[in-house]
Order: C-alpha cells, then sequence, then structure tokens
C-alpha cells in the first residue's frame, strides 16, 4: 500500500488567548489541539468530525501550515512541513489547497469569477493559456464557461461554492481541504456540491480531509472519520465500522444526537 | 470578541493615565487663583521673555519662565485652561445633545425622519468647518458664548452621522424586533432599548469632541476671533509665541505640549470610558 | 373548537408586485405542534413574521388572512393589533445572542415583559420566569438572571430564550429555526426541553425548520412550503411514510441519512424543478388575472 499522504503525530497547536492578557506580560495559551496521532490515507476521502470547539478548523488549517504547529510533526508526502519557512511552503502550496465554508468571504467581491480562477494559476507559473485553463475549470464544476465574466453577487450560494471548488483544484492538487463546504446550504444545494465533489474526488485522485459537524454526510463521503471533541481525537476509523459499532461513549451521543427524517417517539426520551 | 476584552483590558491604563491629566488640568483651571504663580495678566517688562525654571537666567516664582510683555508662562497657561475647559463641556454637550437625539431618530425609525436629517446632516457638513465657525463667529461678534455657539452648530453632526449608523445597526437586531412583537411601541423600544446600547459610543465621541471643541477654541483664539477680553487662552499664548519664537521658545513650546496633551487624554478617555462600561466589552 | 392560528389564502407581496407569499392557507389547533418546512427563499420565515406582525417594511400583504383563536388581525387597529399579539403569541429565535438586549441583564429583560406588557406584578411575574428556568433546567436561577447576554453559552442563552417564551403564557409560539446555530448534541437537548414544555403547558407552536429530521422528532403534523407556495401538508407520519408530492420527495431524497448513505444526498431533479416552476408560473397567472 502507498505510503499516506499526511502522517501526523503528536500534533499539538497553543494560541494565545488575547481576552486574558495582563498589561505587563504575556498572555496565557489555549490549547486548541492537544496532541493528535493520525494519518490521511492518498486518494481517500477522510473525515474530521466534531462540535464547535473540537479544533477541527484548527487541525484543518494546521495541515494546510496557515498554522505552525507548537509542538508534534506534520508530514507531509514524506517531507516534514512542521516548522518550514514560508518561503520553502512556497512550492508546496500548490499542493495544498483549500475550499471554505463561506463562499461570500472567501471569493473577492471585486473580480470577476474568472480572475478569482486565474489568480492561482497566474501565481504558479500557469499563467500561458489561461482563458482556456479557466473555461476548463469551470466546466469541471458544472458551470457554464460565459460566468468567468461574472462577480461574485451575480450567483447563489451553490453556485459561489463551485467557483471555490473551481478555484482550489484548478492546479490540481494532491490535496484538498474542505472546510465545512456545505454547511450554509441549502439540503437540495448541498446534495449537488458533495456529489460534485465526490465525483471530483474520483476522478482527479485527490486526497479530501472534509471537516464537518454533520456525521450523516461524513458517512455518505468518507472512507475514514476522525472524531474530534474539544481538542483530542476520541475515535478514528473506517466509516462503516465506526458506525456499526461505535466505540467511544462520545461517537455514540453524536450518533444518537442526529435527528433522522423518519418517525420515532422514542428518539426525544433516549440519551 | 476576544479582541475587544484586550482592549478592555488596555483601556483600564488609558482610563488612569488621560482621567490623570485631565484632572490635574481641571483642577488646575478651577482652582487658578489660588495655584497661579503669578497674575496671569500683570506685565514687567522687568522680567521679560525669562527662560524656564532649569535654565540659566530664569528668576524664582516664574516656573515656566516669562512672555516678551513678562507675564508668567505657567500662570497664564492655568488660566488659559478655565477658557479651554468651559468651552470643551458646553459646546461639546450642546453637540452631543442635539446630533445623538436627531441621529438616534434618523437610526431608529428610517424612512422618511432619516430622508430628512440625512440631507441636511449632508448639506451641513458640505460647508468647511473651520472656515464655517470664522464666519458665525464674525457674524455674531466674538465672546465665550458665541464660540460655544459656533462649534455646536458645526459638530453636531458628526455625532448624528455616528449615532445613527450605530442606531440602525441595533434596530435590526433580533431583540428590537422581539420587543416589537411583544408589543412595545416604539419610541419606548428605541429609548429603553436601542439607546442604552448606542450610549457607549456616544460617550466616547463626547470626550472626543471635547478635545476637538479645545482645538477650534485655540484655533479661534489664534486668529483672535475667540474670548472679546485679555484673559490668556491657549491659542492667544500660541500666536505670542509664534512671534518670539527664536529668543523665547518657551512661550510656544509650552502651550502646545498643554493643548498636545490635554485633546489626547480627552480621546483617550473617551475610549478607556467605554471599554470599562460597556457590558459587551467588559 | 376553534383554530388557534388561522391563516387564510394569504398573499404577501414586494413593490415589485412580486408575491413572496402564495395564498398560503394553514391552520393549527391549539396545543399543536405544526410544522413549517422549506429551503431558504420558501417563505417560511415570512410567514411566521406576518403572524407576529413584523414584516420587513419591503413586504406588504396583499389579500388573504390571519385569524389568532379566531380574531382577525387585519381588522385590527396597529395598536390593537400589537396587544393581541403581545399577550396571545410568543417567539423563540434563530439566533440566541441577537435576540437579547446587550446592554441589559438577562432578569430583568425576561421579567419586563411580563410586568410591562401582560400587567402582572413584579413579584408574580419573577416567581414564573424562575418556575420556568427551572423547567428548562437552569440549575442556577440567580446567576443567570444577574448575569449579561454574552456571559452565557449558547445553548444557555437558547433555554433561557425558551423560558421567556413560555412564561407569558402565549396561546402561541412561533419557533423560527431554533436550533439550527446549534451543535446537534445541544439540539437534541433543546428540542427535548420544547417538546416537554409544549405538552406541559398545551401551547401551541409553529415549528419553522429546514430540516426534515427535526420536523420528524418534534411535529405532529407538517406543512412544505416552496417558493412561498404550500405544496404539501400531511399529518407528519403520513408525510414520511408516504409523501405525496415530487417535491418533498425529492426533499427526503436529498436530506442526509447515516442509516443510508448511498440513498440519501441525492440532488434535486431537474424534472421536479420544472415541475414546481409551472405549478408557480400558472399560480401566478391566475393571481394577475385576478388582481391587475
Amino acid at each position: 500500500m502507498a505510503e499516506p499522504l499526511f502522517r501526523v503525530s503528536g500534533l499539538k497547536v497553543a494560541l494565545p488567548d488575547m481576552t486574558r492578557k495582563p498589561v505587563i506580560g504575556r498572555a496565557p495559551l489555549v490549547h486548541i489541539l492537544k496532541g493528535l496521532d493520525f494519518e490521511l490515507p492518498r486518494h481517500q476521502v477522510t473525515g474530521i468530525v466534531g462540535e464547535s470547539g473540537s479544533g477541527k478548523s484548527t487541525l484543518g488549517r494546521a495541515l494546510v501550515r496557515l498554522i505552525e504547529p507548537s509542538a508534534g510533526s506534520v508530514i507531509f508526502e514524506g517531507r516534514d512541513i512542521t516548522h518550514l519557512a514560508e518561503a520553502d511552503l512556497k512550492p508546496l502550496r500548490c499542493n495544498l489547497q483549500m475550499i471554505f465554508q463561506d463562499p461570500m468571504s472567501s471569493l473577492n467581491p471585486r473580480r470577476t469569477i474568472g480572475a478569482i480562477i486565474a489568480a492561482p494559476l497566474k501565481q504558479n507559473g500557469l499563467g500561458d493559456n489561461i482563458a482556456a485553463r479557466v473555461a476548463e475549470a469551470l466546466r469541471r464544476v458544472g458551470l457554464p464557461e460565459n460566468f468567468a465574466k461574472r462577480y461574485r453577487h451575480e450567483l447563489s450560494g451553490g453556485q459561489r461554492q463551485r467557483v471555490g471548488i473551481a478555484r482550489a483544484l484548478a492546479l490540481s492538487p494532491d490535496f484538498v481541504l474542505a472546510d465545512e463546504i456545505v454547511s450554509g446550504l441549502d439540503v437540495s444545494t448541498q446534495a449537488q456540491i458533495l456529489t460534485l465533489l465526490e465525483k471530483l474526488a474520483d476522478e482527479m485522485g485527490l486526497t479530501v480531509a472534509f471537516i464537518s459537524h454533520d456525521l450523516s454526510v461524513i458517512r455518505r463521503l468518507c472512507k475514514q472519520v476522525i472524531v474530534m471533541r474539544n481538542g483530542e481525537i476520541v475515535e478514528q476509523g473506517p466509516t462503516d465500522a465506526l458506525f456499526a459499532d461505535p466505540k467511544h461513549a462520545y461517537t455514540r451521543d453524536l450518533i444518537a444526537a442526529i435527528p433522522l427524517p423518519e418517525i420515532d417517539a422514542d428518539w426525544l426520551k433516549a440519551g | 470578541m476576544a479582541d475587544a476584552r484586550a482592549i478592555g483590558q488596555r483601556g483600564d491604563a488609558r482610563l488612569w493615565l488621560a482621567g490623570g491629566w485631565l484632572l490635574v488640568a481641571l483642577l488646575a483651571a478651577i482652582f487658578a487663583p489660588l495655584i497661579a504663580p503669578q497674575d496671569p495678566l500683570a506685565q514687567d517688562l522687568m522680567f521679560e521673555r525669562l527662560p524656564p525654571f532649569w535654565m540659566q537666567g530664569s528668576q524664582p516664582g516664574y516656573w515656566l519662565g516669562t512672555d516678551s510683555l513678562g507675564r508668567d508662562l505657567l500662570s497664564r497657561l492655568i488660566y488659559g485652561g478655565r477658557v479651554a475647559f468651559i468651552v470643551a463641556f458646553a459646546a461639546a454637550l450642546a453637540a452631543c445633545l442635539v446630533g445623538s437625539t436627531l441621529g438616534l431618530i434618523a437610526g431608529y425609525f428610517g424612512g422618511w425622519p432619516d430622508r430628512i436629517i440625512s440631507r441636511i446632516v449632508d448639506v451641513w457638513m458640505a460647508f468647511p468647518p473651520v472656515l464655517f465657525a470664522i464666519l458665525l463667529v464674525a457674524v455674531f461678534g466674538t465672546g465665550l458664548s458665541s464660540v460655544i455657539i459656533a462649534i455646536a452648530v458645526i459638530d453636531w453632526t458628526r455625532f448624528c452621522r455616528v449615532v445613527r449608523a450605530e442606531a440602525m445597526g441595533q434596530a435590526r437586531m433580533d431583540y428590537v424586533e422581539n420587543a416589537r412583537i411583544a408589543g412595545y411601541g416604539r419610541l419606548r423600544i428605541m429609548v429603553s432599548e436601542v439607546l442604552p446600547n448606542v450610549v457607549p459610543t456616544i460617550v466616547a465621541l463626547l470626550s472626543l469632541e471635547m478635545g476637538i471643541a479645545i482645538i477650534v477654541e485655540a484655533i479661534l483664539s489664534f486668529v483672535n476671533l475667540s474670548i472679546s477680553t485679555d484673559d490668556p487662552t491657549w491659542g492667544g499664548i500660541i500666536a505670542e509665541g509664534r512671534l518670539s519664537i527664536h529668543q523665547a521658545w518657551w512661550v510656544l513650546v509650552f502651550p502646545l505640549i498643554t493643548l498636545f496633551l490635554t485633546v489626547l487624554s480627552f480621546s483617550q478617555f473617551g475610549e478607556g470610558l467605554k471599554a470599562r462600561f460597556d457590558p459587551v466589552l467588559r | 373548537m376553534s383554530a388557534c392560528l388561522d391563516i387564510s389564502s394569504l398573499s404577501a407581496t414586494l413593490a415589485s408586485g412580486q408575491r413572496v407569499l402564495r395564498s398560503v392557507s394553514l391552520a393549527v389547533e391549539p396545543g399543536e405542534v405544526r410544522a413549517l418546512v422549506g429551503e431558504s427563499g420558501a417563505g417560511k420565515s415570512m410567514i411566521g413574521k406576518a403572524v407576529l406582525g413584523v414584516l420587513p417594511p419591503s413586504v406588504k400583504i396583499a389579500e388573504g388572512s390571519i385569524r389568532l383563536e379566531g380574531t382577525d388581525l387585519g381588522t385590527l387597529s396597529a395598536k390593537e393589533r400589537r396587544r393581541v399579539i403581545g399577550t396571545k403569541t410568543a417567539l423563540i429565535p434563530q439566533d440566541p445572542l441577537t435576540a437579547l438586549n446587550p446592554s441589559r441583564r438577562v432578569g430583568p429583560q425576561m421579567t419586563d415583559r411580563l410586568i410591562h406588557i401582560l400587567g402582572w406584578d413584579s413579584g408574580k411575574a419573577d416567581k414564573s420566569i424562575r418556575q420556568l428556568l427551572d423547567e428548562v433546567q437552569i440549575r442556577d436561577p440567580d446567576r443567570v438572571m444577574r448575569a449579561y447576554p454574552h456571559e452565557l453559552s449558547g445553548g444557555m442563552r437558547q433555554r433561557v430564550l425558551i423560558a421567556a417564551a413560555f412564561a407569558a403564557e402565549p396561546r402561541l409560539i412561533v419557533a423560527d429555526e431554533p436550533t439550527t446555530a446549534l451543535d446537534v448534541t445541544v439540539q437534541k437537548q433543546i428540542l427535548r426541553l420544547i417538546a416537554q414544555l409544549q405538552k406541559d403547558h398545551g401551547t401551541a407552536i409553529l415549528f419553522v425548520t429546514h430540516d426534515l429530521g427535526v420536523v420528524a422528532k418534534i411535529s405532529q403534523k407538517v406543512t412544505v412550503l416552496y417558493a412561498g407556495k404550500v405544496v404539501e401538508e400531511a399529518d407528519t407520519a403520513a408525510l414520511f411514510a408516504s409523501p405525496q408530492h415530487a417535491y418533498t420527495r425529492a426533499l427526503m431524497a436529498a436530506t442526509p441519512r447515516y442509516t443510508d448513505p448511498m440513498a440519501s444526498l441525492k440532488p434535486v431533479d431537474d424534472a421536479v424543478l420544472a415541475g414546481l416552476s409551472a405549478e408557480i408560473a400558472a399560480a401566478d397567472q391566475s393571481w394577475r388575472a385576478g388582481h391587475g
């Protein structure tokens, strides 16, 4: 079996808590991630699930090195990127892409969609034949080519999210971090986006880390899942096994709390 | 949220430092007859252009030196503070009351009250403020009340704009809608729900405005359009100091420092007060 | 027994004349929990706002009536309407943070309404609030009542708001997506609380949500909306057993379901959307014919 794309051990992230900073002196640290060990296998979608405060978003950002870990190691494609300087990270960035939760704030309102998708291409020396590449990216996410001339406000929420995906995939990266990308969307739009992501991940052989608070979505999309709570991994493993036989009490609570769209008179009373 | 509370902690230091200076300056101005070493108007050509106490050639009792007419600088600064503070409080308060009321109404009610008030503010603010002040004083004559009215008349728009924006933001909040659902009348909601949330901003702005009022007064007295008597004003002292900058630099420097410290303290005090008393930022 | 809430052929328009509510009719019996489900833009929140009398200024009611316990709100003066709505209804809002005045302590905010709007004396108001804080399982009512809203956690704030809503002893509570902003484990607790209180107090609830899972767990009857139009209405059990309208079926297929992952999260079929557009167009055509 091939080497996992990411190998993480003892990952800790602590950031200063500016709300408790005394007038003179350092602010105390908040320990967001408290020592995580896991691997992300290649060409698979791995889910990272947790509620608010679990640290899942911070984990995502640590993986793509938007945050520098305070301890532990992050090994990407066999290379230790934990404390790499920005200059050394730059060539790797085209392989570490991210799709954001809020398409409104992650798309520049004053740029055309075409410019937004072209930006990472130009940044990484793929500026030749840009119009064709942008058209290809739009086609891949099911948007018509003339959308390249439109602006963010002319698109619906689902369409904006597709642009976010197109931008992330423009460079054909090895790895994509999807951070709660369907959380603000209607159920029908959510279904479209997830189906699209599934298809593209398969076609392009992507390794995806899919962060979500919705276990049902994760079950559909992810081959394996990491369950987080309060900065720690509570349980991890193949998704089907986790649902069939959840080992940790928190995982069981999380599953039991999901309201399934079916009648169950006992649901409210139990757990 | 985290940033706001961090600001709140730094705000405490600001509050004490700035408040401290303002208190000292204010008390000095109030108790001027008891504190000032000399009579601010007394001219003594024997002691003209004496340097401050730490330099050679100074005289005891004239701590910061004298001007070209032999008047004690420190005493003049202390008495000048009277004019400064009177103008600061009166003008800023007047501007605040008028501007905040109109801003609150415009921001909360929207619709045509907002349209009318906003138009007035737009037109009003098109006049260059200091020129406007000079014009008003030139028309109504010099004197303390003219200066106060002039500043209030010009600066109310500052309050109106800011308070309107705050009120609009608050008016959109769910708790306001909730109050409407509960059946409260609109005026009552404006006063008891929205206003308390706008007060911290008003407080900070009021303090800032006091600093601005002092500067405007200083500018007016610099061009001799402020009070009509011989009483010293900081702007007037600066005007005199400008003329003798080579022979007696202290006559220019010390009023500038005093002016700067006082205006800075007003703005920082306001921010510190807002941070301290806004329940959300605390 | 007259219905607690009776909406009859309600149509609301924007300034441009476009309808945002299309002849909506629904009736909620006393003590019933009615779910109003639809995606964003379906008009479910708009109906809640219409009932509570807080429609945005850009939206006007063009036709139809809203009756609260038999009283037609449209026939009342603005002041009378405020009074009826204020005394007979309450809201459990979506965002617990902005629904509370940040500058006032929680306790006075809650008792104020009971004292000023319902005319209770402060002793009765205080007792009632404390009673309800206990019912929503807040163990430390003194601390909570003395606190400012931002000092409480999200789940706690929502419980306070639920307590406040029931304390006013309304006939009807409009719950506008009250659990959407909450973690799933907290959501379950909150839903449980709402269900319990509803049963204990016998209040009717109009529960607005986009989540079919929540609908299944909390409601007895459900109305499905699309683009401001009622698409299907049924007893909840019947709806889930055999949904009649193609859109309802499509929504169910699109809803994530971890017990059957491959059968869920299906995008809505274009054919269904086309059918819906045709329905809407036909309805609008007859509307324009009748209203010039």
